[in-house]
């Protein structure tokens, strides 16, 4: 039986029936139309379909929907500052961290996550913070360069 | 176009398709929705082997909900990406070859109730035996998996002859004898294949696939459902990685199309993880041997190559496979006698097929260890010995592959010198250790996969009064940049920016055909196709310019968005202000540009796998830590020198490099396509190992290494701007690298990929034993070769033709069409 539920996803409010069984990115995705969100093994392994949940990283395949009701839910598609891309998008279609970019909405908000904790992440550390979010085409190295640009950008940006 | 200073090629950006990807406005195939859409499951076979018996949908049928139940009977049509491997059904027709093959489809309201009502399909099925593996294939003839093949499960077996093996191993002061294995891996590519379909409003249907090929998907579906192919329209959606893995036309996509003609409703299909493993298509595993004769001084007097495949249990691009792992060894060192022998068998198991370095990845494992021995027996260093004996540039090979340019001496003496290997070579402390080994690939297949005499790529340009370029060409964006390339070859020829060019790719209805994006071709031939179309348009614009500034045409610069006098630059005009006096004195603007690769210097059967307008070359050295008390390997560092003619966005190129560095990586230590039996109680089923993400191991950003890369750009004469191929050939040196480093370290050979720590310390403790500190093949089993094609080389007056073949019948080609 559909039950109704209230999600608010980057900072606005929707309204929708779904059945109790659905997971996060399933309802973003096919109720939302918020296609953004991505999915690679629907079991929690390959870190595509990482959104934020109040701030935090979760994988949206391994989250009932219905248990996000009031939290915020940020996914890419919140990311752009208007018309102006966040300083991570940026930087990430600069370093060519994106090359099929199906990995990248999942990354972009795993960076965000980590950016917000730890302005200034050494190497490692980045390493460790993506190290759920598998990405086939890049070796993950313009990745790291483009997080780090992007926390250079972010820094600055606070003075 | 020679020596104009060149402004956007060259320049590292950012790629056209960057923002919708950072914004998640790309739409993959899944991404696409429809109102009134239906959803598409298979049930696939439980079993390896298999008649069936009879399939009973009623039950399914029943549930509301359910639209319709396909069988095979339903599109009992061939389909198979090769003309001569046309052996898959869309859903099995009377027998299944691997667990997971399709032999039923549900198309519901709703994803989840189609997989419901799967399990509402009765099959009944007649068990045969098993064939897991390729001794098998070679001793039980029987039962076959196909009807057809060389005999019995031996799929394809072939065998060529280029001078005389046996002359050069009497010349040789050493032969050397080595086997190697080398695992089946599977490409994993993020996004699942995906695809929907969908009349449109005039009744035409529509695919929307993750495919590599719209070109040979557009050709199977027509040819399975009957329709006119100009009734058909096949859209590649860009793809979350493919890597080789969507380069097959596949059943599902055939399925779709059939449900959405009969319904009158889109219909969508999305794999699931699970399924993806099964449709596979991946890396072959190879078993094989070589023999390769020596001089003292390391000059190679022949190679005798004998290979073994497992293809698995269909056909895809298995001759094409088959080929190509003898088709590579002669354009990296000068090789004067070369034999191949290859041979592919059927085994129950999902079917193998290209992945990234098709074919080539495993044999240049096998030559470049053994190579790695051969400097030891010599006492030469590895660099070195490699430095003395690579190819010739403008020659042929042995085996008729016409060489352009080639940057390996350069590429070997960047990553030496970066990685400072001659002085850590043998020298470093006990458990550290450097390897180094080289490889080559294609910039594109030389051959059509059907035969015809049609352009492998075309571009369609087309200008217009707003000053805005659109070129048009079929290409399909997995990702590798393919939309970039071609807005940055029009815009350079034209002189604007990349943003005043609009792509419009991969529309079988809208753009001229290309042939897919498989063999590292892209670049090389939608690349001169874009240029031969822009400068075409050009010169129509020239023209128009010319004649109101009373300039002579050759005089004029197109550079940042003018049109000028080269002589003096301020007399000039605006882009869009010349378009405007084009149009005005030629009429609607539109040109056409397409490329087709020279016509092979091999004339024998066979030949036409391997040429290519262009060869890459790469070297790499591997830095490695081997913990003697665990095994355990660690990669310290790569350094990789990659001759790519000219990185036209050192961006992507780049990106290709370290890519291809990663998916070596994993290839070498963890990734492997393994299977294992149920026990009898669960019908002894031979079912994938590890069918999932998680254990299925790929490199995590935490065990990626550092990568140190140099793009050395000798501009080709056949490439556009100069440039050759970056997407495949990186990865082909790190596995035997890294093999060689190991041996550098802890002095133990693994004749076999992947290494694994557990097959480190094996090696470890039977040196200590006293036995040889080796794991791999102990032996290569018995082959029924055919006999040879005899084909003189090109320093013995050979013309490329064997003196043993019978005359091919031309007509039989053109059949294919």
């Amino acid at each position: 039986m559909k039950q109704p539920i209230s999600l608010i996803v980057n900072g606005e409010r929707y309204d929708t029936l779904c059945q109790p069984n659905l997971t996060l990115l399933e309802v973003l995705r096919e109720n939302l139309q918020l296609t953004g969100t991505k999915h690679g093994c629907e079991l929690g392994e390959c870190g595509a379909c990482a959104v934020l949940l109040d701030g935090e990283p979760v994988l949206s395949c391994l989250v009932l929907a219905m248990e996000c009701a009031g939290q915020q839910i940020t996914t890419v598609e919140g990311l752009a500052r208007g018309a102006e891309l966040h300083p991570l998008q940026a930087a990430f279609a600069d370093h060519g961290a994106a090359q099929c970019g199906y990995c990248t909405p999942g990354i972009l908000l795993t960076a965000k996550a980590l950016l917000e904790r730890n302005p200034c992440p050494s190497r490692s550390e980045v390493r460790e913070a993506l190290s759920g979010n598998l990405c086939r085409c890049t070796g993950y190295l313009q990745i790291l360069d483009a997080v780090d640009a992007a926390a250079q950008v972010l820094r600055e940006e606070q003075r | 176009m020679k020596n104009r200073p060149l402004h956007i090629i060259g320049k590292a950006r950012r790629r056209v398709d960057a923002r919708a990807k950072v914004t998640g406005e790309t739409r993959y195939a899944d991404d696409l929705n429809f109102p009134r859409m239906l959803h598409c499951r298979l049930l696939r076979s439980p079993l390896p082997h298999a008649k069936i018996v009879s399939i009973d949908a009623r039950r399914a049928l029943a549930l509301p909900g359910v639209h319709l139940v396909l069988t095979g009977a339903d599109m009992p049509t061939t389909f198979g990406i090769l003309p001569v491997s046309q052996d898959e059904h869309a859903l099995c027709l009377d027998k299944v070859r691997f667990v997971g093959d399709p032999v039923a489809a549900v198309v519901a309201q709703t994803e989840l109730l189609a997989e419901e009502a799967l399990a509402l399909i009765d099959v009944e099925y007649e068990p045969l035996q098993t064939i897991s593996a390729p001794e098998e294939a070679l001793s039980h003839p029987e039962p076959r998996i196909h009807d057809y093949g060389d005999s019995g499960n031996v799929h394809k077996a072939v065998a060529l002859s280029f001078g005389s093996v046996e002359q050069g191993f009497a010349e040789a002061d050493h032969v050397f004898e080595d086997t190697f294995h080398y695992a089946g891996n599977t490409h994993l590519p993020l996004e699942t294949h995906a695809a929907v379909a969908a009349l449109d409003p005039d009744g035409k249907l529509t695919l929307w696939s993750s495919t590599q090929t719209p070109h040979y998907v557009h050709r199977a579906v027509a040819k399975v459902l009957g329709q006119k192919p100009s009734r058909v329209r096949v859209i590649s959606t860009p793809q979350g990685g493919g890597f080789g893995g969507k380069t097959d036309p596949f059943g599902h996509e055939i399925v779709i199309c059939k449900a959405a003609m009969m319904l009158g409703r889109p219909v969508k299909i999305c794999l699931s993880r699970e399924e993806v493993f099964y449709c596979h298509r991946g890396r072959h595993p190879v078993l094989m041997k070589l023999r390769c004769g020596v001089k003292q001084d390391g000059t190679l007097t022949a190679l005798h190559l004998q290979t073994l495949l497992d293809g698995g249990a269909y056909g895809s691009y298995g001759v094409a496979s088959t080929f190509y792992t003898g088709a590579l060894a002669t354009v990296t060192y000068h090789l004067p006698n070369y034999q191949f022998e290859g041979c592919r068998v059927f085994t129950n198991k999902p079917p193998c097929g290209p992945k990234r370095g098709h074919g080539t990845v495993q044999p240049r494992f096998g030559q470049e260890v053994q190579l790695d021995k051969i400097a030891d027996k010599l006492a030469l260093d590895p660099a070195e010995l490699r430095l003395r004996i690579v190819a010739q540039p403008g020659s042929l090979t042995a085996n008729y592959l016409r060489v352009q340019s080639i940057g390996l001496a350069d590429c070997i003496r960047s990553v030496v010198r970066r990685s400072d290997f001659s002085n850590k070579h043998r020298k470093l402390p006990y458990g550290k250790g450097v390897g180094i080994a080289c490889s080559s690939y294609l910039s594109g297949a030389g051959m059509p996969i059907y035969y015809n005499d049609m352009p492998h790529s075309g571009v369609q340009l087309k200008l217009d009064r707003s000053g805005l370029v659109t070129a048009f060409c079929g290409v399909a964006e997995v990702g590798q940049g393919c939309d970039d390339v071609l807005c940055a070859c029009v815009a350079e020829v034209l002189g604007v920016e990349v943003a005043d060019v609009k792509v419009v790719t991969g529309d079988s209805d809208l753009s001229p055909v290309d042939l897919g994006s498989y063999s590292s071709r892209v670049t090389m031939m939608m690349g001169n196709a874009a240029i031969a179309a822009a400068e075409r348009a050009r010169e129509i614009v020239a023209t128009a310019v010319a004649d109101k500034l009373g300039v002579a045409a050759d005089q004029l610069v197109f550079a940042q968005g003018r049109v000028f006098d080269a002589a003096a630059p301020e007399k000039g005009l605006s882009f869009r202000e010349a378009v405007v006096l084009a149009e005005a004195a030629a009429g609607t603007i539109g040109t056409t540009g397409s490329y087709k690769p020279e016509k092979p210097a091999a004339l024998f059967k066979g030949g036409g796998v391997g040429p290519s307008p262009a060869y890459s070359y790469t070297a790499a050295v591997v830095e490695v830590s081997v913990d003697p008390e665990t095994g355990w390997l660690g990669i310290d560092k790569v350094f990789i020198a990659h001759d790519i003619g000219r990185a036209l966005n050192p961006t992507l190129a780049r990106g290709q490099v370290e890519g291809s560095v990663y998916m070596g990586l994993g290839e070498a230590l963890m990734e492997e396509q393994a299977f294992r039996r149920l026990p009898p109680k669960l019908s002894s089923a031979l079912v994938h190992r590890t069918p999932s993400i998680l254990e299925y191991k790929s490199l995590t950003s935490l065990e990626m290494p550092e990568v140190d890369i140099e793009l050395l750009e000798d501009p080709d004469p056949n490439g556009p701007f100069g440039g050759k191929e970056v997407g495949q050939g990186p990865l082909l040196p790190i596995m035997p690298a890294i093999a060689n480093a190991i041996f550098d370290a802890v002095g133990v050979r693994i004749d076999e990929v992947p290494i694994t720590p557990e097959k480190i310390l094996k090696a470890l403790a039977q040196k200590a034993a006293g036995k040889p500190g080796r794991i791999g093949p102990k032996d290569f089993p018995s082959v029924s070769y055919p006999a040879p094609l005899f084909v003189p080389t090109p320093w013995q007056g050979g013309d490329g033709r064997a003196t043993n073949e019978v005359a091919r019948p031309k007509d039989k080609r053109a059949k294919n069409v």
